[in-house]
């Protein structure tokens, strides 16, 4: 098999990856397979992330995956232009929106290389990108870009 | 909501030299603003009951309320370190007003100090543990991403968020240890460079070495002593807590409920304020504050700053000493200090005139903690 191919550009968000955890390795393994999955609640069946051992809204420990679409809209943004972290240093201006996913949580998530400028509102799309062999980021485009 | 009744004053205040202050170590800064605290009272440190602090920002060390007591020289009967971020100084009021009801103690110095200026500040610009893949690094960004949704939400322009930083720079050029004096237009900040959109590097807080303490005691013991006595006329508390982006309202904070709290607490109503001093750590938290605390109409605080309303000389100036935006960026101990030399008439060229009741607002992480405090003068223009 083949290794996929990682852009350079890429490969310096290696450092900034959080330590494995029992938690995150299920959502880590699956973004690395190209997919977003998100955990419900087999009790109220509310959608949670990050994960966690049980349910936000009710208590319930017992959990499950769920592959989402990632669909969703921004529900605010800033324009980052500060150098934080050298990993982000080319995209700058980059921009990091609070997304508000379709299924009900929010996530934080890194616009990079837009086009055009967004809005609060705007209609947005996972777009997954390969940091290492085993390990990729979520970043968000605009739909239809 | 039970009424203080002026039980309980402030009797000293004290500070550091604010900015750039090498070679002070972090319990330097809190022994030396207490010890000047406990000067301006009339009070030595043999005469406290208690040490309460808020640890710093820049680290995080454990047991830090009985090493200031250490360095004191000092075995208080009271101590503690409370982690309500920015609002710490003022929730440590609370436990100290709980202590001396309990009996426990009858003088209590409360202070903060830290030196993230010309020491370590690593931890302001750390990565938010997952998060730090999304390139949200420290609080500039976090705030921006609440400032843009109330831009969204109330049509705030930049133009008015150059008003408050303008407001407080205002009145740092009439205090010589504020850590930026220098006047500045609309223009100067429109030129600023962007840190993270909405937000200009003017909007932002400067990081700052410092220190700032004040003591706490009863009106009885109060009246024993020289400073004249600033009453506790009510506190509240309410606490967002979530992070920031997944909380229900983004361009809000704690300060409608804690400014209920307060106001109750105190028998007193929002148009009783003579001037407030606000946690303005970016400049979009003096707008929302002061609309949650009900000044203005929600949506309106831009236009209110925009209006030059909260200049000293207007009808409720704000952060008259310079706020966090100017004097320095420390978490909110030294607005306390302002609010009693105000009511004291100890400001000099910046005093409110006939200042009798101030408002101190302060909140910590990401609008995630608040705390409300009025004080007053009360007797001393009857």
């Amino acid at each position: 098999m083949n290794e996929p191919a990682i852009a350079d550009k890429f490969a310096a968000f290696e450092e900034l990856i959080p330590p494995l955890t029992d938690l995150n390795a299920p959502y880590r393994e699956a973004l690395s397979r190209g997919e977003l999955i998100l955990q419900r609640c087999k009790s109220c069946s509310s959608y949670q992330y990050p994960f966690e051992s049980f349910c936000y809204e009710c208590g319930s420990t017992e959990l499950e995956h769920k592959i989402s679409l990632g669909q969703g809209s921004i529900y605010s943004f800033v324009k980052v232009h500060q150098p934080y972290h050298s990993a982000f240093k080319p995209f700058i201006p980059y921009t990091v929106a609070t997304i508000q996913l379709d299924e009900g949580p929010r996530l934080l998530c890194a616009m990079l290389e837009l086009t055009t400028e967004v809005e609060i509102g705007d209609r947005v799309t996972p777009r997954i990108e390969r940091i290492t062999a085993s390990e990729s980021m979520l970043t968000y485009e605009l739909e239809g870009s | 909501m039970k009424s203080l009744k002026q039980k309980y004053c402030i009797v000293g205040v004290g500070n550091t030299a604010y900015g750039k202050n090498p070679g002070i170590s972090q319990i330097a800064h809190n022994v030396l603003a207490i010890r000047a605290a406990l000067e301006d009272a009339g009070l030595s440190a043999q005469d406290l009951d208690g040490v309460l602090t808020k640890a710093p920002t820049s680290t995080f060390p454990m047991l830090w309320g009985p090493k200031i007591a250490e360095a004191l020289r000092i075995q208080p009967k009271v101590t503690a370190t409370l982690d309500q971020a920015g609002a710490s100084n003022i929730g440590l009021i609370q436990y100290a007003i709980s202590a001396i009801e309990m009996g426990q103690a009858e003088v209590i110095a409360i202070s903060y100090g830290d030196n993230p200026r010309t020491g370590t500040r690593a931890s302001y610009a750390r990565p938010r543990g997952d998060d730090a893949l999304a390139g949200l690094f420290g609080a500039p960004s976090s705030y921006a991403m609440v400032a843009k949704r109330h831009m969204h939400e109330y049509g705030t322009t930049n133009e008015q968020l150059a008003n408050v930083a303008i407001a407080h720079r205002t009145h740092a050029n009439m205090n010589p240890n504020a850590q930026f004096q220098e006047l500045f237009t609309v223009d100067d900040y429109m030129s600023s460079r962007w840190v993270a959109e909405p937000f200009r590097l003017l909007d932002c807080c400067p990081v700052s070495d410092g220190g700032a303490a004040y003591i706490i005691t009863t009106e009885e013991k109060a009246k024993e002593l020289r400073a004249l006595p600033v009453y506790i006329e009510g506190i509240g508390q309410a606490h967002p807590s979530w992070d920031f982006y997944r909380r229900p309202e983004l361009a809000t904070s704690g300060a409608k409920i804690a400014g209920k709290m307060a106001f109750e607490s105190a028998g007193l109503q929002p148009t009783d304020v003579d001037f407030c001093e606000i946690y303005d750590c970016f400049t979009i938290v003096p707008l929302i504050s002061l609309e949650e605390y009900g000044f203005v109409n929600k949506g309106e605080g831009g236009s209110f700053y925009e209006e030059q309303r909260t200049h000293i000389g207007g009808e409720l100036p704000c952060n008259t000493s310079g706020g966090l935006l100017s004097e320095t960026g420390m978490p909110g101990t030294q607005l306390v200090v302002e609010a009693v030399r105000q009511l004291r008439g100890e400001g000099e060229n910046r005093q409110v005139k006939d200042a009798e009741v101030g408002l101190v607002s302060q909140q910590g992480g990401i609008m995630t903690t608040h705390a409300t405090m009025l004080l007053s003068n009360q007797g001393v223009h009857q």
